[in-house]
């Protein structure tokens, strides 16, 4: 077995063994990244160099005994919408095309202190916005699994990454199902954490009450061991949760007695890919077998779901990316002569259209005489789909469901579907509504062989549950080892 | 036609604080270095977060609470959406419909001579953050305009009056009396060159018909007001102006939108600004970056007890304690809180408050202006006044006299000499300024001053009363701690013997 086929935890014990070595195991996914990433497109910058010479340095403290972190030189790859200094940050956007972030965020710091090496940046739907992938200004990213369909969005690079095994390691951000559908959709592990849970200190902003990083691996532990690193109160972010962050990756693989997953029927109903719920009850099968009970539960308001986020997320977007105005930083439009049409055509040719979609989307909700019948609303709404999971939770331990109603679709086939394309966000909305933690695990193959995400979603700051009852099923199963083949492999 | 004149004041104030409101930025004015200053966060860099400085929020809340408004437990953020180039994120955290503080109010004094006051409503108190400064060519040549993030973060008090004010002077007036209690509170300096007090006025008119109806005219905001005066030049001037345009136009507030003015300080007029206020739709929404505010009871006692006396209340306290006049203790509020301080020391201490008020009105604001000093940095304190006007007191020495001691105190100040109550009782009698009660002394002084002067005594006794002024000025020269009063009385008997 080659080093890129190794899980995370195989790797931190050849480390730490000294079997292999921090710059090994670095020169191996960039030599992953070359043979594969020209047909995948994961990444949009690689930071050769400074990779290798990190890995150099932790090799070199290991050799000098001294103390390591918890990555122990193990290579990450960061969605490029996280702030890293040395590196840009473009959010995949021409706005920010030649933008270098001052400082690292908040993740960043925790990654480098953990003795990570951060290879690169993974490629984006622009700002976060978008489902496929399809809405970066630099590239697609394909699916690993199948070269014509989408490793499916936002954090499309950070998951095709490491489906393709050019990194044991990834983060992304989470603004509606950013991490855990395009983990479903390129058979990897995702987890979008507790609101809170991880410093949004330098994660540029898309929704900022939505938004949260989280990691990818191709299994649970890997996903556990990364989000330890992550999680933990930073005093610059005002919404982070000064709140003990437990051990997960050493209750992993402590199964729970007597789980109680709930389950919302309707979400098995109209509109749901049938080999996706196939593999959703089989993976309720699965549970049961191994002693949990499933109960039928109701999420009244999630059907307000889509109605909701589409009016939370643009008005807050469409105050976060005023900035972006050609003045003080990023792309500037050089024609214009004033004030006015310089903003308007730095904005109009610095951003795609779907960022432009959302800006009015949100302005016009904000506007005066539509806020309280759009934004306010909303917000309301927004309350009791909250309380519909407080309700829930009072009697189950985690929630079931799939993550999206189908497996990973063509690329190009839901791009001028707007509408069609945020339906496909149903499942995960609500964890960014209720702020609450959810995990993606793969569930299951599609008769086409694509893969399939089943989701757990747990009460806010119960992302051990999660990852408990995540690794319930992955023990039972063997989903999680499956591998795309790639064309050059 | 009668007119009542009908203005309201909207009020930026800067905090003191070291910090900026949502950074640890230096909040100092420091034009000439620009964009020093400045972070991720001021500077709205992609990825940087806002985060509350909570002494910025106690001085919030320590002002609204002197200008006895109600502080709302609950109070959070929101942005203040608009696109400008020292706006560094296009928006503006600010508070809009659960500001920290509504519904106070100033006490303002209208009468300086009777000491009658009025109050003045306050709608609100919020708090938000400063914009940076746009700097334009103003040569005329069109160069780039640049800007200074400096400023940008600045906490910023925004304090919004009813339109309670009826005429130039009160608005006036409001202004120097919110920018003592803010100087007295130490929440800010209140420096209008500075920036740190800027104010717009709103100013109309409410006409009384014949047949007893008031007609308000269209609403008029006044921007660019950078002086106490020019506020109140420019209501004057802006009065006058709506007198005449509701002659020509009978225009009323239904007619017109708010319109936007700006003074000319140099022309002395306001002028029509692009009407920017009712095109724009700010699009106020809570900023999700920032968490609510919860402002506790215990809070809102141990602030409480941080408040110092209102400079109103204490002009009234002085005229009462210290038996001065209104006036008096006006100018005394006036300069501030220290000066102030100082005066009541030694009004209490040497027990005499109109002496007192007469020395540091005078004597000590004339050295001060001299000497380009402070209060704080004047070289008699409190104690030697106090110690020289009680020699007044109890007749050890004339006024005159202490004021040759005040001048000589100054001259050991200046050579670096302590300055005590001994050196006080020294000088006066090594100038023998102490004064003569001993009438043998006297007596024989006023013969031998008569003996010199027949003509003068001559000239008195023809009933010339001034000529013996001249006779008192050489015995005063001979005995300096006479009493004039007591020399003139002596002579007269002497020579009417």
């Amino acid at each position: 077995m080659s080093l890129t086929d190794a899980t995370v935890t195989t790797l931190l014990a050849k480390l730490q063994s000294g079997e292999t070595s921090s710059t090994e195991v670095t020169e191996a996914c960039l030599a992953r990244i070359d043979s594969q990433d020209t047909d995948v497109g994961a990444f949009l910058h690689v930071d050769r160099e400074g990779a290798l010479l990190r890995a150099t340095q932790v090799d070199e403290k290991r050799k000098n005994g001294e103390p390591i972190g918890p990555l122990a030189g193990l290579p990450v790859a960061v969605k490029d919408v996280v702030c890293t200094t040395g590196m840009p940050t473009t959010c995949a956007s021409r706005m920010l095309e030649t933008f270098q972030p001052p400082y690292d965020a908040g993740a960043t710091e925790r990654l480098l202190a953990a003795d990570a090496v951060i290879v690169g940046k993974t490629n984006l739907d622009e700002f976060a916005m978008g489902s496929s992938n399809e809405n970066s200004a630099y590239h697609v990213t394909r699916n690993p699994w199948d070269l014509t369909r989408s490793p499916g969005g936002s954090s499309g690079g950070s998951a095709a990454a490491v489906a393709a095994q050019m990194v044991p390691l990834s983060i992304g951000s989470d603004t509606g199902g950013s991490i855990r559908q395009p983990a479903a959709f390129c058979g990897v592990v995702g987890l979008k954490p507790t609101y809170g849970r991880v410093s949004r200190y330098g994660l540029v902003a898309y929704a900022s009450s939505l938004d949260q990083i989280g990691p990818f691996a191709t299994d649970v532990t890997g996903v556990a061991t990364l989000l330890e690193v992550l999680a933990g109160y930073d005093q610059r972010d005002s919404t982070c949760i000064d709140a003990d962050v437990p051990k997960y990756r050493e209750t992993v693989d402590k199964p729970i007695d007597g789980l109680r997953i709930g389950v919302v029927p309707e979400h098995f109903e109209e509109g749901l890919h049938p080999d996706v719920n196939k593999a959703i009850r089989n993976a309720l099968d699965v549970y049961k077998a191994a002693g949990a009970s499933i109960v039928d539960i109701e999420l009244p308001h999630s059907k307000y779901v889509v109605a909701v986020y589409y009016l939370v997320a643009p008005s807050e977007a469409s105050g976060n990316l005023a900035r972006y105005d050609g003045v003080h930083y990023g792309y500037r439009a050089e024609e214009a002569q004033n004030l006015i049409p310089m903003y308007s055509a730095s904005r109009g040719q610095g951003f795609g259209d779907e960022v432009k979609r959302r800006i009015m989307l949100g302005t016009y909700a904000l506007s005066s005489g539509y806020y309280d019948a759009y934004y306010l609303k909303a917000l309301k709404v927004r309350r009791l789909i909250r309380q519909d999971f407080d309700t829930a939770f009072a009697d189950v331990d985690v929630i079931a469901s799939p993550v999206a109603p189908t497996p990973a679709f063509k690329l190009g086939e839901l791009i001028d579907n707007p509408l069609e394309m945020y339906l496909s966000d149903i499942y995960t909305l609500g964890a960014n509504l209720a702020g609450i933690p959810g995990i993606s695990i793969p569930a299951g193959l599609s008769d086409d062989g694509l893969p399939i995400g089943l989701q757990l979603l747990a009460r806010p700051f119960e992302e051990e549950r999660l990852l408990r009852a995540a690794r319930m099923f992955e023990s039972a199963t063997d989903w999680h080892t499956k591998r795309a083949v790639l064309n050059h492999d | 036609m009668e007119f009542t004149t009908i203005i309201g004041l909207e009020v930026h104030v800067q905090l003191l604080t070291k910090t900026k409101i949502f950074c640890g930025c230096a909040n100092l004015f420091n034009p000439e270095n620009p964009n020093v200053q400045t972070c991720p966060v001021c500077l709205g860099l992609p990825g940087s977060l806002p985060v509350m400085n909570r002494k910025a929020f106690r001085l919030a809340v320590k002002t609204a609470m002197a200008l006895n408004c109600n502080i709302t437990p609950f109070t959070k953020w929101d942005r203040k959406q608009y696109y400008y180039p020292d706006l560094p994120k296009n928006y503006q955290i600010s508070q809009y419909d659960l500001p920290f503080s509504t519904e106070g109010w100033l006490d303002i004094e209208t009468d300086l001579e009777t000491g009658e006051s009025k109050k003045v409503r306050l709608i609100r108190v919020h708090l938000e953050e400063d914009a940076g400064k746009n700097i334009h060519d103003e040569t005329g040549r069109g160069r780039d305009s640049r800007v200074d993030l400096n400023r940008a973060g600045t906490p910023l008090l925004e304090i919004v009056s009813q339109p309670d004010m009826r005429s130039p002077r009160e608005a006036y007036t409001f202004l120097n009396e919110l920018k003592l209690l803010l100087t007295y509170l130490n929440v800010s300096d209140c420096n209008m060159q500075e920036g740190s007090l800027r104010c717009d006025a709103n100013v109309n008119l409410h006409v009384h018909t014949d047949d007893g109806h008031r007609i308000a005219t269209p609403l008029v905001e006044i921007k660019n007001l950078n002086s106490f005066r020019g506020v109140e030049q420019a209501i004057a001037y802006e009065v006058e102006r709506q007198q005449e345009q509701w002659r020509e136009s009978k225009l009323t507030i239904d007619d017109s939108p708010k319109q936007t003015r700006g003074w000319d300080a140099e022309r002395g007029v306001t002028f029509g600004q692009r009407g920017k206020e009712e095109a724009s739709d700010y699009r106020y929404f809570p900023d999700p970056d920032l968490v609510p505010v919860v402002v506790e009871e215990s809070q809102l006692q141990e602030l409480r007890g941080e408040l110092c006396e209102p400079p109103a209340d204490r002009r009234k306290r002085f005229q009462t304690a210290y038996q001065i006049s209104s006036y008096d203790a006006s100018v005394i509020i006036d300069q501030g809180l220290a000066f102030a301080d100082y005066y009541e020391s030694v009004a209490s201490d040497s027990g005499d408050g109109k002496q007192a008020a007469n020395w540091v009105t005078q004597d000590i604001q004339r050295e001060l202006n001299e000497r380009k000093l402070t209060i704080d940095q004047f070289p008699i304190r409190p104690h030697i006044l106090s110690t020289l006007l009680q020699r007044i007191g109890s007749q050890t020495i004339t006024v005159k006299s202490a004021r040759e001691v005040f001048a000589e105190l100054l001259c050991r100040a200046d050579n670096d000499e302590s300055l005590s109550d001994d050196l006080i009782d020294g000088i006066i009698d090594a100038n023998g300024l102490a004064i003569v009660s001993d009438t043998g002394q006297l007596e024989e002084t006023i013969e031998a001053v008569i003996s010199r002067n027949e003509k003068a005594v001559a000239a008195f006794r023809e009933g010339k009363q001034a000529a013996v002024g001249p006779m008192i000025g050489q015995i005063m020269r001979e005995i300096k701690g006479a009493d004039p009063k007591q020399v003139r009385q002596m002579l007269i008997d002497k020579i009417s013997e």
